[in-house]
């Protein structure tokens, strides 16, 4: 029932498409009135009928599509072979790679994500206490976000963890021992890490504006009877704050879990696949050894541990996460 | 006694935030010294921020590109696909955005959760059946598959632009509901005008999210004259062939002066959005 609705939305898409040529209004009139009867539905889906366009083509469709495809053998030359689940049981049982880089993932996201968001509600709850320059702060701690997703940072990380680099020359300068960052393999991944958590500004903005929303005369009220600063952190700020935290952490575990460009420019998952984030791998599989149906089931195997992810923090949101009306 | 204890404490807060604001923005000012540090001598005391003489020659040097396209090309590609892409999310999330902000039509509420599952679906997921299909249509080192997506809106947009909308009182729409304006007029005579910031905001991060992709144009782009900034850097910084390091510090820089140079311009949209983004969910 709901595809014929979404038909009959865009095939009227061409009628709106003149619709510009109709300012003069006197034609207007009666159509108007029909619009009404409509019950708004035509306006509607016309209104929304750009994303149920992608929604079907670029986000339905191939889901769907590389599921099939994760049944299959297809190199992108001919046509898909029915293979049935032997993507899948190759994975499980017959690539140690594919268990690295899932190792790998749950590390980094485990670490990198809790490091980034504890550092934003640091930093978040100092600048909320200071009064001046705030605005100077906030701009320059908000920066390492700004520019993070590009390449240059990327880039810049990994010569400053070079061998050569200013880390090392730092360490240097200080008299201790340097070290291969880079090279080494117990510590490659941790430049990835320190690289997440450094980019903790939007975070940030998103806790501080959370923070500004408490009311000042609940920390007074505690106050009066005779609840410290950490006391207060603990019932008031940390319970008032959940559900920004909840937003905060369900986005970040999905970032954390997709992050592909810092493995990819600063180590290319090495040493020893170290640093094979899944993604990584994933595209590897895809766009280097063109096993477009092992990937599509690597894909897929994602996003059911997205999926279960998300479910679980939403599902335990109820016991941890506190709204302002539940008070009332 | 109180006073002198309060100020010292201000002095040793600030004193904190400055180390720590300094620490945090070190390698950026580290990335911006060492483009202007002489190519042999960047990782001779490499930690030093003060470049030994303004050595602005690696800018030239580095504007050269490679083989033989200049960075010229690559910032003029980057120009067009995020220009073009932001402007589809822009119109296209607006649209949507109104439609499901305002008007009531059946089935409004499972399009709407179908939105907010979009939203939280990676673009790696369905990167590999999208690439395919792409490639079906003969796609395959052009931008389409880079702009076009962008046409039928961003779901984070989208709620970040209905968020905005619900501020604005109903009351605006009836009353220009009486003096005869239809749902299409409503949307742009009152609404447009009264959601530019939220659009504004939307148009940064575009901007930004697509001139730093990497993964779009590294799936789908082979001619390196059609290369992207993120790209061509990529290359251009390749460990095994970088001989002028200088130069590479140098674009690296120059690729994200436009994000700086939007930062500061734009600073209070970006603050806002992300702000209210992350609250009202």
């Amino acid at each position: 029932m709901l595809p014929k609705r979404e038909e009959q939305a865009t095939t009227t898409v061409p009628k709106v498409s003149p619709k510009p040529k109709h300012k003069q209004m006197e034609p207007l009139k009666p159509a108007r009135r029909k619009v009404k009867k409509d019950n708004h539905n035509t306006t509607g889906y016309l209104f929304i009928s750009p994303f149920l366009l992608g929604f079907f083509t670029l986000t339905i469709f191939p889901i769907l599509y590389s599921l099939y495809l994760s049944f299959t053998d297809y190199d992108l030359m001919g046509t898909p072979s029915w293979i049935g689940l032997d993507n899948y049981v190759r994975m499980f049982t017959d690539d140690p790679t594919f268990w690295k880089s899932m190792k790998v993932t749950f590390f980094y996201a485990g670490i990198a994500v809790p490091i980034r968001l504890v550092f934003a509600l640091l930093v978040a709850m100092a600048l909320n206490k200071i009064v001046e320059m705030v605005g100077l702060y906030r701009t320059l701690l908000y920066l390492p976000s700004v520019v993070g997703g590009s390449i240059a940072v990327s880039i810049m990380w990994r010569q400053l963890f070079g061998n050569d680099g200013a880390v090392n020359s730092i360490l240097g300068a200080l008299g201790l021992p340097t070290h291969s960052w880079l090279g080494d393999p117990d510590t490659a991944i941790w430049t990835l890490i320190v690289l997440y958590g450094w980019q903790f500004g939007s975070s940030m903005l998103i806790f501080l504006a959370g923070l500004r929303n408490i009311p000042k005369t609940y920390y007074e009220a505690s106050s009066v009877d005779g609840a410290g600063p950490v006391k207060q952190f603990f019932i008031i700020t940390i319970p008032l704050l959940t559900p920004v935290i909840l937003f905060n952490t369900i986005m970040q575990v999905i970032q954390g879990f997709m992050a592909f460009t810092p493995s990819f420019v600063v180590t290319n998952g090495g040493p020893v696949n170290s640093t094979l984030l899944y993604v990584l791998y994933m595209y590897q599989r895809a766009f280097e050894y063109f096993d477009m149906g092992y990937a599509s089931a690597m894909a897929w195997v994602m996003l059911v541990i997205i999926a279960i992810f998300t479910a679980l923090i939403f599902k335990s949101s109820p016991h941890w996460v506190h709204y302002e009306s539940d008070n009332k | 006694m109180g006073m002198k204890n309060k100020k010292w404490k201000k002095i040793a807060q600030h004193t904190i935030m400055i180390i720590f604001t300094l620490i945090m923005i070190y390698p950026l000012v580290w990335m911006v010294s060492s483009s202007l540090k002489e190519s042999s001598s960047v990782f001779v005391d490499a930690h030093s921020l003060i470049p030994d003489g303004w050595h602005f020659e690696n800018y030239i040097t580095g504007w050269k590109g490679f083989g033989g396209i200049s960075f010229s090309t690559f910032f003029v590609n980057s120009a067009i696909i995020s220009v073009v892409a932001t402007i589809g999310s822009i119109l296209s999330s607006t649209l949507i955005a109104y439609g499901f902000a305002r008007v009531k039509f059946a089935g409004k509420n499972i399009w709407f959760v179908c939105m907010m599952l979009t939203m939280m679906l990676p673009f790696e997921m369905v990167m590999i059946p999208q690439y395919i299909m792409f490639n079906k249509f003969n796609w395959i080192d052009t931008y389409l598959p880079l702009i076009l997506p962008t046409f039928f809106g961003i779901p984070f947009f989208i709620f970040l632009i209905m968020q905005f909308i619900r501020t604005i009182p109903t009351e605006l729409d009836e009353a220009a509901k009486i003096d005869g304006c239809n749902t299409f007029q409503i949307f742009y005579r009152i609404i447009v005008p009264l959601i530019v910031p939220a659009m504004m905001t939307s148009a940064i991060f575009s901007f930004y999210w697509r001139w730093d992709d990497f993964m779009g144009p590294l799936i789908y782009l082979s001619t390196p004259e059609k290369y992207p900034v993120s790209l061509a850097l990529k290359l251009f910084s390749d460990p095994n062939s970088v001989t002028n390091w200088g130069a590479m510090f140098a674009m690296s820089t120059l690729s994200i002066v436009p994000i700086f140079v939007i930062f500061f311009l734009f600073q209070r949209y970006i603050v806002d959005g992300i702000s209210t983004s992350g609250l009202k969910s």
